[in-house]
């Protein structure tokens, strides 16, 4: 196959960056998304031109790390899939694919496509734990769980922090992130001690980190590569709710 | 002889006695203690919490953009606790003997102990912090069973087990980060310790971004920094997975460790083609409800559903039927090989071996349409009710198998192949885990201690969360107890201007080759002489030939590497640089390693000792041995023995037929 591309080139946080058209001959369908732009990159070494600058780090979809906007969609074109995961058959010869990084003030750009997404980290220091102390713990199974709750719970916890969720939104809104955590805790009997202080500090964490507002489009979900589910988002305004209530009292 | 520090009296009562008697370092002294932990795995995410809950001050560092991103992230299957919550046996000892059999008796016998103590405490732990692991409808922890026992004692989170230990763990350490008591640095890559009289007293970091060289001094530093299985360049560690700090360290005294012992996972997505930058794990769990086989012709091209069962060999089952497809990793991995080579190996490479579902998705769909009282379901209803169970149990690798390959692994079997995957060799410690240089830890898969020359599945989150959470918090406190009067020394101390200036020196000259070959295109070709000859199989022959390819990469690295752009911006391809470098040094030591050791033990396969049957033969009388390398100057190493001493479990020839 051979491939077009435009990809976004920026030397650094402060500079101004633009689109960029290679070409990659010898694409193979069973290449990921990644690996082609391996072969492109060694290809620009060797001609004496700059690589691009990506992140990436498993590879198999667990940890995080890649984050490419593939034609104005997060990851690509595949629904519950990062870009790692992403190969080639997806696409067909001869296409143009676009690609960009996550845009969004809160996740400035430090060159090309790799961004800056401490502001994630920062919110779950905010909040996004259960304060247990090493050795304090009991039996584990002194704590029977409902295996529902369990389930559920994992499903939240399964989100991987890539941060999709803000490139998607029009807002650039952290709420799908935010509230996993949030509600992966609060469906979780450990979780509740601090269900309501965690809500309010993590919340009050992201909108200091400058994620805008949540609308309620969906994008984020749709976009996830986990399909981390938009009900993680009502359990959260809920609680978040109940939290401003109960601090009011 | 190198001295382990293990402390005297029964096997049973070492760790508690040790604990009741270390010497403990008060609060107020706490707080002026400094730990610098490197890594933010299982090992270093824990240790950082650990430590800092106990009052100390951390700097933490790694890589990666966040710790959250650490490999320990990808480890699928599950992690090993002796808490015989199934009523099958289970118990401290039996993971103990586990462990040591299965480590075809080259670990130490005090530190397996141990880590089969503490492993309960560690479950408790991750429960309390809200990691969700699966449960039974009444409630209570779910089991399953990993290779190398018989007994269930693998507690899970779907496939995704070390994601969820290891956010448990990001958790409690961004908790002590909001608190103050962490502070974290991403974006960070160790390059150097800085020794002072003989003490580690901190490191020189490149700040990834900036591309500046900081120092930070410490009073002790924990090197938790996984393992070097990408020194094979295919393996299924993350890109970024390096030797560096480790390596370095290991230049500044700290003694190397068994680093021929790599485990190749008989369980991976085989190699599609030259542009493959990495491989992808398929559980070991899938072991528990998957059935390996190839076909009984050889070069048999049918799809594997159209070959009927009385033609298919599943050959574990055939060949070890008390463990059957449960055998360790080694085991299972030399298997695939030779069937392989005997021309019995399937797919467009034909080095690729099947894993099937399809009996225990039957199996599934009728327990299951008899609890929805079923009586006359058909074999495609029993079959689809199957398909769910499984989907519930592997879902996200299935998933990721489909993604991969394009082939629907509901449908059809997997294709899969060995790859490597862990390395057990590591820098050498002690009982406290610290190495040979005084005041530098190293925790997890980048220590040597507890896996031997095969590690069991579920049994490295087992290490890391151990190391960090129950062991280091004692064992640090033996050291840092003397240190109290020690001030932080400032970092324009001579010391760190001097392990600046070395750090310099090597990016320095990096850029400055600029010559015509990619550092991928060294990586590739060190990758290819490891896995040729010192990989699943090793001989003699192989391995000297080896060692010279690998001086003469080495040599042209070194003078033909293009390295693009500077040091002070966002490089990546500079800091690869500088892993590959080490690697192209640990590559060499590795194939010394494994032409020293004159016998076959877990992973470490030597064509020259083998039973009649193929299986490993170890050389008890020569090689009960750890293989501890001191770095004395480039391709010299110097070898110190610690002698391994089984006091409480009978050394016998492993079986698992």
């Amino acid at each position: 196959m051979e491939i077009k591309l435009k990809v976004w080139k920026q030397k650094d946080a402060v500079s101004e960056g633009r689109l960029i058209d290679y070409n990659v001959n010898h694409v193979s369908p069973d290449m990921s998304f990644l690996e082609m732009f391996d072969v492109l990159n060694e290809e620009l070494i060797v001609k004496g031109e700059e690589p691009i600058a990506f992140d990436h780090d498993c590879r198999e979809g667990i940890c995080g790390m890649c984050s490419m906007v593939i034609n104005g969609r997060p990851h690509g074109p595949l629904e519950g899939v990062t870009t790692c995961q992403l190969h080639m058959r997806s696409f067909k010869d001869g296409d143009t694919i676009v690609v960009e990084p996550w845009r969004a003030q809160a996740f400035p750009v430090l060159k090309d496509l790799v961004v800056n997404r401490t502001a994630f980290d920062r919110i779950i220091a905010a909040g996004g734990f259960i304060s247990v102390n090493t050795g304090n713990a009991q039996d584990a199974n002194n704590l029977p769980i409902k295996k529902e709750d369990a389930d559920d719970a994992f499903m939240s916890a399964s989100c991987i922090g890539c941060g999709a969720c803000v490139a998607a939104c029009k807002n650039a809104s952290a709420m799908l992130f935010v509230s996993a955590k949030v509600s992966q805790l609060a469906k979780l009997p450990q979780g509740q001690p601090e269900r309501y202080t965690r809500v309010a500090a993590m919340v009050a964490q992201m909108d200091k980190e400058g994620f805008g507002a949540c609308t309620n489009t969906g994008a984020c979900s749709a976009e996830c590569p986990k399909e981390i589910s938009l009900t993680n988002i009502a359990l959260m305004n809920r609680d978040y709710m109940q939290a401003k209530f109960l601090e009011n009292e | 002889m190198l001295d382990s520090k293990i402390p005297e009296g029964a096997i049973e009562t070492k760790w508690s006695k040790y604990k009741s008697s270390v010497p403990l370092v008060n609060p107020s002294n706490k707080r002026n203690l400094e730990v610098l932990i490197i890594g933010s795995g299982l090992a270093g995410a824990s240790a950082a919490a650990a430590l800092a809950e106990l009052g100390y001050k951390v700097k933490a560092f790694c890589f990666q953009d966040s710790p959250r991103r650490a490999h320990s992230i990808a480890a699928q299957g599950g992690i090993n606790a002796a808490k015989n919550y199934q009523n099958d046996g289970d118990s401290t000892y039996r993971l103990f003997y586990d462990t040591i059999k299965g480590g075809d008796y080259r670990s130490r016998e005090g530190n397996v102990h141990r880590l089969a103590e503490v492993s309960t405490s560690i479950i408790d732990q991750c429960v309390a912090q809200g990691v969700p692991f699966a449960r039974e409808y009444g409630g209570l922890l779910s089991n399953r069973s990993f290779g190398g026992t018989q007994v269930q004692r693998t507690f899970y989170a779907a496939g995704q087990t070390g994601q969820q230990l290891l956010l448990g763990a990001y958790s409690s350490l961004e908790r002590q980060v909001g608190m103050g008591t962490v502070q974290m640095f991403s974006r960070h890559e160790m390059l150097d310790v800085v020794k002072i009289e003989g003490k580690a007293r901190g490191i020189i970091a490149k700040n990834l971004i900036t591309g500046k060289l900081e120092r930070f001094f410490g009073h002790a530093v924990l090197l938790c920094t996984g393992g070097y299985g990408n020194v094979f360049y295919l393996s299924t560690n993350a890109m970024g997975a390096n030797v560096t700090a480790a390596w370095r360290a290991h230049k500044q005294g700290a003694l190397m460790g068994n680093p021929c012992f790599t485990q190749i996972h008989p369980t991976c997505i085989p190699v599609s083609g030259d542009h493959q930058s990495k491989l992808t794990l398929m559980s070991e769990s899938l072991r528990n409800d998957g059935r390996i086989w190839v076909p009984k012709k050889q070069g048999d091209d049918r799809s594997p559903n159209d070959i009927p069962e009385e033609e298919r060999d599943y050959y574990l089952e055939r060949k070890y039927p008390a463990f059957g497809n449960l055998v360790p990793r080694d085991v299972a991995s030399r298997a695939a090989k030779e069937r392989c080579d005997a021309g019995f190996g399937v797919g467009p490479s034909k080095m690729a071996v099947y894993l099937d579902f399809k009996f225990n998705m039957m199996r599934y769909g009728r327990v299951e349409a008899t609890k929805n009282g079923l009586a006359n379901a058909s074999d495609d209803e029993i079959l689809k009710l199957g398909k769910d169970v499984i989907k519930e149990k592997y879902g996200n690798l299935f998933d990721m198998y489909k993604q991969i390959t394009g082939e629907n692994p509901y449908e059809t079997s997997m294709r899969i192949y060995p790859a490597v995957h862990y390395t057990m060799g590591g820098l050498w410690v002690d009982y406290d885990l610290m190495t040979t240089v005084p005041g530098m830890y190293c925790l997890g898969e980048a220590n040597f201690s507890d896996h031997g020359a095969n590690r069991l599945g579920a049994s490295a989150l087992m290490q890391g969360l151990a190391d960090g959470y129950f062991v280091i918090p004692y064992t640090i406190g033996s050291y840092l107890n003397k240190e109290i009067a020690t001030k932080a020394i400032p970092t324009n101390h001579p010391a760190f201007e001097e392990a600046e200036q070395k750090v310099q020196g090597i990016l320095s000259k990096l850029i400055g080759i600029k010559g015509s070959k990619t550092v991928e295109s060294f990586h590739k070709r060190l990758g290819k002489i490891m896995w040729d000859k010192c990989g699943m199989a090793r001989n003699e022959k192989g391995l000297k030939e080896a060692i010279e390819e690998i001086k003469a990469l080495r040599n042209e690295f070194w003078s033909d590497v293009r390295v693009p752009g500077s040091q002070f911006e966002f490089n990546p391809e500079l800091d690869k640089a500088s892993r590959v470098a080490d690697f192209l040094e640990l590559g060499e030591l590795m194939c010394i390693d494994a032409l020293n050791r004159n016998e076959s033990c877990g992973g470490h396969f030597r064509e020259e000792s083998q039973t009649e049957e193929g299986e490993a033969l170890r050389d008890d009388a020569n090689f009960a041995y750890v293989a501890a390398w001191e770095f004395k100057g480039e391709s010299d190493w110097q070898l110190h023995k610690e002698e391994l001493k089984f006091e409480n479990i009978k050394i016998a020839q492993r079986s698992y037929k």
